[in-house]
């Protein structure tokens, strides 16, 4: 068991999730991340040949929508919420060059 | 040099799906409008917010994968897809990863060495997402969320094809599949069809591929063919130079002719993908799959045969009349109008194409209606107007929608079809003319036409020029 997470794992995770850790939450995450992974190992002992991945807990498929509109200008409600705002539309930084 | 190369493409195409709703709530599609009208929780990415399937994409898909010859995976599930970019409010896509709705298909294109078979690898379901709109000045960007979570299909291709000539057969052969099924409108212009294009070269002759690049960012097919050209040449300038091709995103840039490799910040390519736990599996039954073909419109081959059997319509005319859905709806109905089909395919043939042509207008922007051809017709059959009056009338109907009952009055187009009145004409004509009479006594048929085109501009163009011409005859020869 015992799994290790790397400084450079930790590091790419969090640029991934677009987050910025203190050297202490670096490594408490790196900690809990790897008592995830020992975790995932016990499960792993089961022999799961032949049983289907599950994705839900629910014996429910095709819950359908009619394609029918309901909803009617959202702007206001939307716009509410944004951190900035100009006219009708967010603002945020410029993303492309 | 670059003879020795091939040039491998492959294409991912993505299809708005002609809903009136988005994919995951009651929210309009519609196209324009002010930013953000059209949005919701579920669209603009709301904690809590819970999204529904729209049951309208899941047959559309299914029509698409049908058409495309296709397997569809008749137990199909959403997975997520996990990128921050500002024009995804949830912070991830709802994609299909795993079991995407459809698989292991494949469409015919013509090419000049015969027909060629592009295989499709899969097609998936999504939701597109919001737009932005940069502004150049102040280093912001302004994002618009109505066309967040419009309903998507992709059509992932097999990289089966080698030039842009067979990139933009295949485009078109997706467009008109759309089409014709009313699955999408298909416009590049607008967004609803759009293609990144993955591009390897390979000595010719050599088995294995070449490093690839994606190119994003291609809304026309004159962009697409540009790309390709320019990226072949950039790869094989590379590999020419014993460099080598980096895999990555290129953005392109039609108005500078040039791609630029996109930052790998935003190409980082790892979107750990898991399945979407706010969706259900979707079944589709056998029962549903057959309902969805029999509801699914006539095709173009089809079409082609019924048009050959039931119009007695040549095949090649056929086959012109149908390479749009756009102008086979509008021949279809006009027949139906006026019950004339070899009449209304002599006009679409000739004057429409024609004016086509010389306008420069694609079949989508054709928006003349077609009570307005049938009529057209009728009035040339009664002949009420000359046919060189009706040709003149088609260009009015073709450029603005003109009502010819309405155009010939206003202009006095009416055919002068009253003897009398062209006995009166040709008369006065051969009164003023007295040379030409006798330049034709003598033998000289060319006075003749000279005596035509009189009377003719004299009946401003509006009389049966084989009813003119009897009329001139008998009157020289009755003279002599
Ligand atoms: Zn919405």
């Amino acid at each position: 068991m015992a799994n290790k997470i790397s400084d450079e794992t930790i590091e790419y995770v969090g640029i991934l999730a677009k987050l910025k850790l203190s050297e202490e939450e670096k490594e408490a995450a790196k900690a809990d991340m790897e008592k995830m992974l020992d975790y995932i190992d016990i499960l792993n002992e089961l022999d799961t040949s032949g049983v289907e991945p599950m994705s839900h807990v629910f014996p429910v498929n095709n819950v359908f929508r009619e394609d029918v509109v309901t909803n009617g200008d959202g702007r206001e409600s939307a716009l509410a919420n944004a951190p900035k705002r100009r006219e009708d539309s967010f603002e945020v930084p410029r993303t492309i060059g | 040099m670059t003879g020795q190369y091939e040039t491998v493409i492959g294409l991912e195409v993505h299809i708005e799906l002609a809903t009136k709703t988005k994919i995951f709530c009651g929210c309009s599609t519609e196209f324009g409008g002010a930013p953000n009208i059209h949005t919701c929780p579920v669209c603009t990415g709301m904690p809590g917010a819970l999204p529904v399937l729209n049951k309208k994409v899941v047959e559309y898909a299914v029509a698409l994968g049908i058409a495309t010859n296709c397997r569809i995976t008749q137990v199909c599930r959403f997975d997520r897809k996990n990128y921050f970019y500002p024009d995804n409010p949830q912070n991830y896509q709802i994609s299909q990863l795993y079991l995407p709705i459809a698989r292991n298909g494949c469409v015919e294109i013509e090419t000049p060495s015969g027909t060629k078979k592009i295989r499709i690898h899969e097609m998936h379901m999504e939701e597109d997402a919001g737009k932005l709109v940069h502004n150049e000045w102040d280093d912001t960007s302004l994002v618009d969320y109505n066309r967040s979570g419009v309903p998507l299909v992709e059509i992932v291709s097999e990289p089966d094809m080698r030039s842009a000539d067979e990139v933009i057969a295949y485009l078109e052969k997706l467009r008109m599949i759309a089409q014709y099924l009313g699955v999408s409108d298909c416009k590049l212009q607008e967004g609803s069809m759009r293609a990144d294009v993955n591009l390897s070269v390979r000595r010719a002759g050599t088995e294995e591929f070449g490093t690839r690049t994606e190119m994003k960012n291609l809304n026309s097919f004159k962009a697409i063919a540009h790309a390709i050209e320019g990226e072949r040449m950039r790869q094989i300038e590379l590999l020419e130079a014993g460099k080598e091709v980096v895999q990555e995103t290129r953005r392109w840039d039609d108005n500078k002719e040039h791609s630029y490799a996109m930052r790998s910040k935003e190409d980082a390519r790892d979107y750990r993908y898991f399945p979407e736990p706010d969706l259900v599996p979707v079944v589709i039954s056998d029962q549903w799959i057959s309902e969805i073909k029999a509801r699914q419109p006539e095709l173009r081959p089809e079409k082609i045969e019924r048009y050959t059997r039931e119009f007695d319509i040549p095949r090649y005319d056929a086959e012109l009349l149908t390479e749009s859905w756009k102008i086979a709806d509008i021949f279809e109905k006009t027949v139906q109008l006026c019950g004339k089909p070899k009449k209304v395919s002599n006009w679409m043939m000739g004057e429409m194409f024609r004016l086509m042509k010389e306008k420069g207008k694609e079949p989508e922007e054709l928006d003349f209606s077609p009570e307005h051809l049938a009529k057209l017709i009728e009035l040339s059959d009664q002949g009420a107007i000359s046919s060189s009056v009706a040709k003149k009338v088609f260009e009015h109907i073709f450029a603005e929608n003109a009502d010819p009952e309405k155009y010939v009055e206003e202009q006095g187009l009416m055919s002068v079809s009253d003897e009398g009145a062209l006995r009166e004409a040709v008369e006065k004509v051969i009164a003023q003319n007295p040379r030409a009479v006798a330049d034709y006594k003598g033998g000289r048929q060319k006075a003749f036409g000279a005596i035509m085109g009189q009377s003719m501009r004299a009946l401003k163009g509006k009389a049966d020029p084989a009813a003119v011409t009897k009329i001139i005859r008998e009157m020289l020869d009755a003279q002599q």
